[in-house]
């Protein structure tokens, strides 16, 4: 605006801006700003011509009116005539009325350009400088369409001010920038980089502004460029502060000439020419050099044009990536700056250093500065700038340091802030990815994740966890395990049961030899979270569930109760609702075999590349890591998926039919899900019955996933635990005695797991007889051979117990599995167990033999008695006894849940009385063991305290050692 | 409910700030000021929404009366209690302007102390709100504690809104019908919209408790009478047409439960002036004037307009303050007005042609044309020719409300109905009464 000069005031537009400036209402506004549009209106329709001030004057109030946000349609024709006056204040008025108000569109343009042109013509520095400012503002392809052959000419005419060069390049700058195609250099193109040579330093920085926006397009039309621009960069940096005179900047010499200098080197490659190029390697050392030295000047004006000219050499630097000297020295420069006090320069700092670790020559040095980095990590009260350091963290890790730089980022995320946390998450788990050399390590960081930043992890996150487990084999029990705990935290991320559902449907059966983590005790841990998740997680539990019935029968009757409940088989979620019918049913109706086909462990997942990288080059912002050199490491980061070899696992292909392994994983988004279950596949399997679609893995049941890589079977055959007891066949194993009291509750389960052999057991009993059927499962590739098996009756139990089997075949392939079935019948009440003795050969390994004790107990022969409290209470007081009372106080080993023990004590046999006991809170039971002899009644009083974890069980029989044999049994059951 | 109330000056500086609870903070005073007051747009919605509070406005000349809430009250409730906020300090001191609130900061704080508590409206009747809050200058008696107890029991009594033992030698009642009728007319004479809002207000000075009733053409009443056969006391209503009201509202001294089972109104009146009821009605309006517009494009730069105005009402009547308002086209650079009645003139900075009549009477015509000249614009939008509004002022109803008695009963004192001297007034007003053209 033209200062209200004396002489030049518009007097008028001064009282109307107070006017509005007093204005108390927008509506006293509104009126005021009518009166003098209606008034402005009538002074331009007057029949009068308006002199030059005049229009001048209503032109300015105009265009103060529309930058009150009023809507102006009129006094363009006014403002283009102003164009046309002689006086400076008038054109200028008009010139700016025009760029701030004329669009691009309007019919008045032909006069503009007419007007501009004349301006141009002139030979009056003022208006053509005018006339160029007017071009740029407007800057539209009429503009651009009009004046790109008349402005290059202006640019480069000998005769030209330089005040008016520097405009025409700039102007010329904004129009290539709005209509590229337009403005074509053409002829120009030498004379324009011969600009750089010009005396003028103004010319000089406004012609390479356009220079360097024109090489970008176009770089080997201003490959000539770069000896002149070093040539003047030279001049510049060794120049002594004071000879540029006016374009030294608190004692740095052209600080913006020189920046901008720099950027353009950076669009081309290093010089070939020898002596160009020591020439700028000379530079660039001097500017390095520069930044050693004291400050001339300690305000920060001084410091800023240095560090500027600073970072564009350091960013040259490493753009050539050619010089390592230069680059050491660089990274030396960013490692003093990473503990400077200016927030700024550390931040600078970080995001060069980022770039720096990714080359070669660097990179070491780089690393050098890892305890600096991750104290800015902790410590950076800027988020901006611990975003920075997480990414040069990122950056700079390697095989060498990224356990450090994983747990560094693992607890920074817990106190990270929000805006970062995913990003942050998807990094982590790439780097634990990627340099994971043992997987054990991966799994608990990643678990880890989930359990800190939960929210952030995405899908792609838990995907990938579960890819790798699934894929790697030598993880997979750990993985179980470490799930397994962590899903024991009373809170656990949603996550973390989505993993912990899928890993432990998959692989539970690795963790369910432990007590703590029976099936039972698993399934209980699931379906406490349950009720907690949302609709997804919850399919996906249920599709865990399913896979539970198959690995583990014994957990059928508690799930198939959960799968029938209301809330799921008549949930108001549809895919919930299926699932659960469907699962019930597949449950219920197909066989074992059929089960454990449809059920089957998912195939390996194919390589492809890491969804997470995927999803971090998506989230990418500026600023951030490159990801080019990230996917050039990924070759060593792929072998690590590739690797799991599932021998031959011919499974894989009955099941990728319908399992589809290109899916995401579960295929959970998808609408129709992918998990067993579905329409399509019940229809697979049924019809066809199970064997004939699967014929390889027909027979195994639920001994699944025991294959067993064949080079490394050799050295675990040594530590089998089957061979120390090698020369005592009647020695049971020292742990077969708490293989039994896994079963006193349960009939169905395994019985033996170990590297060669899986022994599964399941029996039915009725009154005093009873069959087991034992499955012998041979988990490795190659065939046994000799294999028998024998069971003993030690002691008094021949005459307690008759046992009636047929031999076994004595050869068991590969993979393959076979079966034996025992008759029992018990004579009189008994209470040691019978042994199992298995003895078998491998090719090329010594001869097996181990013992185990059958899971046949008394209370097998329960039958449940259901009776009124009164008569409970009247029989308790009949066998009074001290001989027929047995009493236990003990700890309770064992989650002292109702229905956990509801379950085991149904399990046990006899009847649970509901109702019986006055207090509520413990449990009755009531039951008659039936021998061939004679039939001993039972009573059972169970009494939990939930303050002292502690119970006292009291027994009472017809018979005193069975009170007191199963008084023993079953204290080891809770 | 209202968990704070805020009134500010048209600068958006504070005058009063009242927080009644915790969840409304100091910011929320900010928030309305920089998005309702000096927002850059203007707000037309009186309820605005800043980061889930509430915030409910009525603007009284250059002053903002804002009530503020995070809880999802009645606004209805909300704009009536600042309405009769309104009411009360234009009782105390007169129109509400900057000058008087500043002047009267420690009135206008403990009246919201009063008739608000903790968010929930109180007693905002005047007349009771009067006998305990006394106005600053004026320095009340000291009251003996025999008065103040009276003065308890009275406002926290069944009729919080009388005193007991007024007494007046002349027992007189003022009875003021005022009604505002709105209308949109398409410019054919097609009527798109009409309806009328009235207001039945009344001054009483009477002595004693008296019991009113209050009667008018109700429609129901009267069919209900005619069926019933019942006599008619003022004998008149038989030839006369009743009316359909849509839906009223009443002072809270009238019978609720009366008027629900027999449509009576009947009540004990406060002392002084309070509104004894509102109510609206859409059908059979007597519109009391008719707009005819005509409006002519001569080229670009010219404009011709001619509007013809028609009473329509008893030729014995006289309509007051008339006023035609024609908008005219925003590059409008000249205006030449003829008009047989009245004065005329241009406003430029309403961008309107008002046209002032002072009294008309009924069944009468007039007429103005008008040319405007207009500058050519490279706008290409046209002219959204907004409607023609008029406003007036006329002495009767135009709902047809008639008002058939008012029954005075003091069975304690000594006057009967025929002692007390009643006064009935008729005024219907222009609300927003536009013609398209």
């Amino acid at each position: 605006m033209p200062a209200v000069s004396k002489g030049d005031g518009m007097r008028g537009l001064a009282v109307f801006i107070s006017d509005i400036r007093n204005c108390k209402s927008k509506e006293a506004e509104i009126k005021r700003i009518n009166k003098e549009l209606a008034n402005i209106r009538s002074k331009f329709k007057g029949d009068k011509a308006l002199d030059g001030y005049s229009k001048k004057k209503y032109v300015c109030k105009l265009l103060f009116i529309f930058l009150l946000g009023h809507d102006i349609d009129f006094g363009h024709m006014e403002a283009v005539n102003l164009l046309s006056s002689n006086k400076y204040t008038e054109k200028q008025i008009g010139y700016l009325f025009i760029s701030v108000l004329v669009n691009s569109n309007s019919e008045l343009i032909r006069l503009i350009n007419n007007g501009i042109k004349n301006d141009l013509a002139s030979r009056n520095p003022t208006f053509m400088c005018l006339a160029l400012h007017c071009i740029a503002n407007v800057g539209s392809r009429e503009m651009a369409e009009a004046f790109a052959g008349e402005i290059p000419r202006i640019l480069v005419a000998g005769d030209t001010m330089d005040s008016v060069k520097q405009s025409a390049a700039l102007c010329l700058l904004r129009l290539h920038k709005a209509s590229p195609d337009v403005v074509l250099m053409g002829e120009w193109t030498s004379r324009v980089v011969h600009l750089l040579n010009d005396q003028h330093m103004g010319v000089v920085t406004a012609a390479i502004s356009l220079i360097t926006c024109l090489s970008q397009k176009n770089p080997d039309e201003f490959k000539s460029c770069v000896p002149l621009a070093v040539s003047r960069l030279s001049r510049i940096v060794s120049s002594a502060s004071t000879d540029l005179q006016d374009y030294t900047y608190y004692f740095v010499p052209a600080p913006w000439l020189s920046c901008k200098l720099l950027r353009l080197l950076q669009c081309y490659p290093p010089p070939e020419d020898g002596a160009v190029k020591g020439r700028l390697v000379e530079c660039l050392e001097t500017i390095l050099n520069k930044a050693q030295e004291p400050p001339k000047s300690k305000k920060v004006q001084h410091s800023n044009a240095k560090n500027a000219i600073l970072f564009e050499a350091i960013s040259l630097i490493i753009h050539y990536d050619s010089e390592p000297n230069l680059l050491v020295r660089a990274c030396n420069q960013l490692g003093q700056f990473l503990q400077h006090r200016e927030t700024n320069l550390r931040y600078l700092a970080l995001e060069s250093m980022c770039t720096l670790a990714s080359s070669e020559f660097s990179h070491e040095a780089v690393k050098t500065h890892i305890e600096t980095v991750i104290n800015a990590l902790k410590t950076e009260r800027d988020v901006s700038v611990r975003q920075r350091a997480a990414d040069l963290l990122y950056a700079m890790c390697d095989r060498s340091n990224a356990k450090q730089i994983v747990a560094e980022m693992l607890s920074y995320l817990e106190t990270a802030d929000y805006s970062i946390r995913e990003e942050m998450v998807l990094k982590v788990a790439i780097l634990a990815e990627k340099y994971a050399v043992d997987y054990s390590w991966y799994v608990d960081t990643i678990l880890n994740l989930i359990r800190i930043a939960g929210d952030y992890v995405s899908e792609e996150v838990w995907y990938r966890v579960i890819q790798i487990v699934i894929n790697r084999d030598d993880v997979q029990g750990y993985a179980a395990k470490t799930v397994f705990e962590a899903l024991q935290a009373p809170a656990c991320h949603e996550n973390m049961v989505k993993v912990g559902g899928y890993i432990l449907g998959e692989f539970g059966n690795l963790i369910a030899g432990d007590p703590r983590s029976s099936p039972l005790v698993q399934f209980n841990l699931l379906h406490s979270k349950f009720h907690l998740c949302s609709v997804p997680s919850r399919a996906l539990l249920l599709s865990a569930y399913i896979k539970f019935i198959n690995l583990f029968p014994e957990t059928k009757p508690t799930i198939q109760e959960v799968l029938r409940s209301d809330s799921q088989i008549r949930n108001s979620d549809v895919e919930l609702q299926q699932r659960a019918v469907e699962y019930l049913k597949l449950s219920s109706i197909a066989s074992t075999d059929v089960l454990a086909t449809v059920l089957e462990e998912m195939p390996p997942f194919p390589e492809r590349e890491s969804s997470i990288l995927a999803k971090l080059k998506k989230k990418k912002g500026p600023g951030a890591v490159s990801v080019s050199d990230l996917e050039e490491a990924k070759g060593e980061g792929g072998a690590l998926n590739g690797s799991g070899d599932r021998g031959a696992d011919a499974a894989a292909t009955s099941n990728s039919a319908t399992l589809s392994p290109s899916a995401d994983l579960l295929g959970l988004r998808s609408a129709a899900p992918v998990a067993p279950g579905t329409g399509s596949l019940l229809v697979d399997v049924f019809p066809e019955a199970g064997p004939a679609s699967a014929p390889a893995v027909s027979e195994d049941g639920f001994l699944r996933h025991l294959d067993l890589p064949p080079e490394s079977s050799d050295s675990l055959l040594v530590e089998a635990p089957g061979e120390s007891d090698f020369e005592d066949p009647a020695l049971p194993l020292p742990e077969s005695d708490d293989l039994l009291y896994k079963f006193v509750c349960k009939n169905n389960g395994v019985l033996f797991e170990n590297q060669l052999l899986q022994i599964g057991t399941k029996s039915e009993y009725r009154q005093n007889l009873g069959r087991m059927y034992l499955f012998f499962g041979n988990k490795t590739s190659v065939q046994f051979s000799n294999f028998t098996t024998s069971i003993t009756c030690p002691g008094d139990l021949q005459t307690q117990l008759n046992m009636q089997t047929k031999p076994v075949e004595p050869l068991v392939d590969g993979g393959a599995q076979v079966q034996q079935v025992l008759n029992i019948e018990c004579l009189s009440d008994f209470s040691d167990a019978p042994l199992l003795n298995i003895m078998f050969s491998r090719y090329g390994g010594a001869q097996q033999n181990l013992t185990l004790k059958l899971p046949v107990t008394i209370n097998k022969f329960f039958q449940p008695t259901e009776m009124s409290s009164q008569d409970f209470f009247q029989r308790w007081k009949q066998l009074s006894l001290p001989q027929q009372e047995a009493q236990k106080i003990f700890k309770a080993n064992h989650s002292m849940d109702t229905d956990v023990i509801k379950t085991k004590l149904l399990g046990l046999g006899p009847a649970l009385l509901e109702d019986v006991d006055p207090n509520p809170e413990n449990f009755v039971c009531a039951g008659v063991i039936q021998t061939k002899g004679q039939q001993i009644g039972c009573l059972l009083r169970l009494e939990p305290n939930a303050q002292a974890q502690m119970f006292r069980l009291t027994l009472r029989s017809s018979k005193d050692t069975v009170s007191v044999h199963l008084c023993h049994l079953l204290a080891e059951q809770f | 409910m209202i968990g704070g109330l805020f009134i500010y000056n048209h600068k958006g500086e504070v005058l009063i700030s009242r927080v009644y609870r915790d969840d409304i903070g100091r910011n929320a005073v900010d928030a309305f000021r920089v998005n309702v007051i000096h927002a850059r747009q203007q707000v037309r919605s009186p309820v605005t929404n800043i980061a889930r509070t509430s915030f409910f406005h009525v603007k009284r000349s250059n002053i903002w009366l804002a009530a503020v809430t995070k809880q999802n009250v009645n606004a209805a409730m909300v704009f009536e209690f600042l309405y009769k906020m309104c009411d009360v300090m234009t009782a105390y001191f007169g129109k509400i302007s900057e000058e008087n609130i500043k002047n009267n900061f420690v009135l206008i704080y403990e009246l919201l102390d009063e008739i608000l508590d903790f968010g929930y409206p109180q007693n905002s009747e005047t007349g009771a709100l009067k006998t305990f809050i006394t106005q600053q200058g004026i320095k009340s008696q000291p009251q003996t504690k025999e008065e103040q107890s009276q003065i308890t029991s009275q406002v926290t009594g069944q009729i919080g809104w009388r005193r007991e033992g007024i007494k007046y030698r002349r027992n007189e009642l003022f009875l003021d019908v005022l009604e505002s009728v709105n209308l949109l007319m398409s410019p054919q004479g097609q009527v798109l919209s009409a309806h009328v809002s009235g207001r039945v207000v009344m001054k009483s000075y009477l002595s004693g408790m008296p019991e009113c009733k209050f009667g008018m053409n109700d429609k129901i009443v009267i069919d209900k009478q005619g069926k019933g056969g019942a006599t008619d006391d003022s004998g008149k209503s038989s030839g006369k047409q009743s009316i359909a009201i849509d839906d009223c509202t009443f002072h809270q001294c009238v019978r609720l439960s009366k008027f629900d089972s027999e449509r009576s109104i009947s009540f004990i009146p406060p002392d002084g002036e309070y509104e004894l009821m509102r109510y609206r009605t859409t059908k059979d309006i007597i519109l009391p004037f008719r707009v005819i517009p005509l409006v002519r494009e001569v080229g670009r730069t010219k404009l011709e307009v001619k509007v013809v105005i028609k009473s329509n009402f008893k030729p014995s009547l006289l309509a007051q303050k008339i006023e035609v308002r024609i908008p005219t086209p925003l590059n409008t650079s000249g205006v030449q007005v003829i008009c047989m009645k009245g004065k005329a003139k241009y406003k430029a900075s309403e961008n309107a042609i008002v046209w002032k009549i002072k009294r008309m009477a009924g069944m009468k015509e007039s007429q103005i044309s008008a040319e405007i000249e207009l500058l050519p614009t490279n706008d290409k939008k046209k002219w959204a020719r907004p409607p023609i509004s008029m406003n007036f002022e006329v002495p009767f109803a135009p709902s047809g409300l008639k008002v058939r008695y008012l029954k005075v009963f003091e069975p304690k004192l000594n006057y009967s109905d025929h002692d007390v001297i009643k006064w009935v007034r008729y005024i219907g007003r222009s609300g927003i009464y536009e013609t398209r053209c």
